[in-house]
């Protein structure tokens, strides 16, 4: 294990190790900064498929046929894009379909930039109206548990979880 | 845009034709008409039916076609449908799964709400917007023997490949196969994997 004090450690290296554990297969993502360094370690990974998606409503179904299929995989996206998911999440209530999201806050804390507040502010109640499970972290160090949990959750459980990645970890990012 | 022509083939006829001989196909229909199609040649195990989630039916198809790469997965969705994911052909382009294909059983209309036209039925041309977003293998078919044609290569052709099949805006009956979710799902995984 990485040591967590090192200047160094990054919570994507422990992310990244834990999908490869549990047998991630495919990646879902639309680019984000918050979850940059995780993008480029899955994308650079062989053992796992990336595909980055036009709308995040098509990495929900794609999470869904890939578990129809016998894989597991995982949604990146920002909060933002939780707002494009929510008439395709009605699938993986429906279906029991597990659902292992990351989601990169924004319009949280330290935001400046006023039009990610809308969006930033509705996305725990609108994962929340749209029955997914989520676990909200804010520090670096409980990233890697955390997600484990929601894995465990997700795919031994059969629920849609999302693990939601305050802003004070991920920074307050760009214009975008 | 293409040229318009006459359309005379019939929904029904059309699915009943593409499955007949079906094989090992893994199928997902999308929400809607193309369900009932599906269900009314044969309520198969290896069909996955899409009762919601409107514009997923493409990208259900290809996070299937990329778990499972031996097998062929065939979407068959309607215009309506496939236009609320319309993104999604870009993605699948991208991704070039060699085991998908996408037919869309298209009527130009939304046939559940009324059979309100949909932008088909003005002009907007699917193929060319499936071509355009990288797809080398797409056809727009309005007849018998074109249909012929199109068969084999939404079974055969490395894909991804996908055919618009125009049809007449004639309601059929409905043949409702399950519809609970966990059912559909469990049924379908313990099928192709041997456990739910």
């Amino acid at each position: 294990m990485v040591n967590k004090k090192s200047k160094t450690w990054h919570w994507s290296q422990d992310v990244h190790q834990l999908f490869k554990k549990i047998g991630i297969k495919q990646i879902a993502y639309v680019p984000d900064g918050g979850l940059a360094k995780l993008l480029e370690r899955v994308q650079a990974d062989k053992s796992m498929r990336s595909v980055v998606l036009t709308t995040e409503e098509e990495g929900v179904a794609q999470m869904a046929g890939a578990w129809l299929g016998g894989q597991r995989g995982v949604l990146l996206t920002q909060s933002g894009g939780v707002g494009n998911c929510i008439n395709m999440l009605s699938m993986m209530q429906e279906c029991r379909i597990p659902l292992l999201s990351l989601v990169s806050m924004r319009g949280e804390w330290g935001e400046q930039y006023p039009w990610q507040v809308p969006m930033g502010q509705s996305t725990i109640p609108a994962l929340e109206a749209a029955k997914v499970i989520v676990h909200h972290v804010d520090q670096a160090e409980k990233v890697p548990e955390t997600v484990a949990a929601a894995a465990k959750l997700a795919f031994d459980a059969n629920r849609a979880v999302a693990v939601v990645l305050s802003q004070r970890i991920a920074g307050s990012g760009g214009q975008g | 845009m293409t040229a318009r022509r006459k359309i005379t083939l019939d929904r029904r006829k059309v699915v009943s034709r593409i499955l007949k001989d079906r094989g090992e196909l893994l199928l997902v229909t999308g929400l809607g008409a193309p369900t009932w199609d599906a269900a009314s040649v044969e309520d198969n195990p290896n069909n996955f039916y899409l009762w919601g989630g409107m514009g997923g039916a493409v990208l259900t198809g290809l996070g299937l076609a990329l778990a499972q790469p031996k097998r062929r997965v065939l979407v068959i969705t309607g215009d309506g449908e496939m236009l609320m994911g319309v993104g999604g052909l870009a993605t699948v382009a991208v991704q070039k799964p060699s085991n998908l294909a996408i037919c869309i059983v298209d009527n130009q209309r939304y046939g559940e709400t009324g059979m309100q036209e949909t932008h088909t039925a003005h002009g907007v041309d699917l193929a060319a917007m499936a071509a355009g977003a990288g797809f080398q293998t797409t056809s727009t078919v309005y007849t018998s023997a074109e249909l012929n044609t199109a068969i084999p290569v939404l079974y055969n052709e490395p894909g991804p490949v996908f055919v618009d099949v125009k049809i007449t805006a004639v309601e059929q009956p409905m043949t409702l196969p399950p519809r609970d979710g966990p059912t559909l799902k469990h049924r379908f995984r313990e099928n192709l994997l041997g456990s739910i």
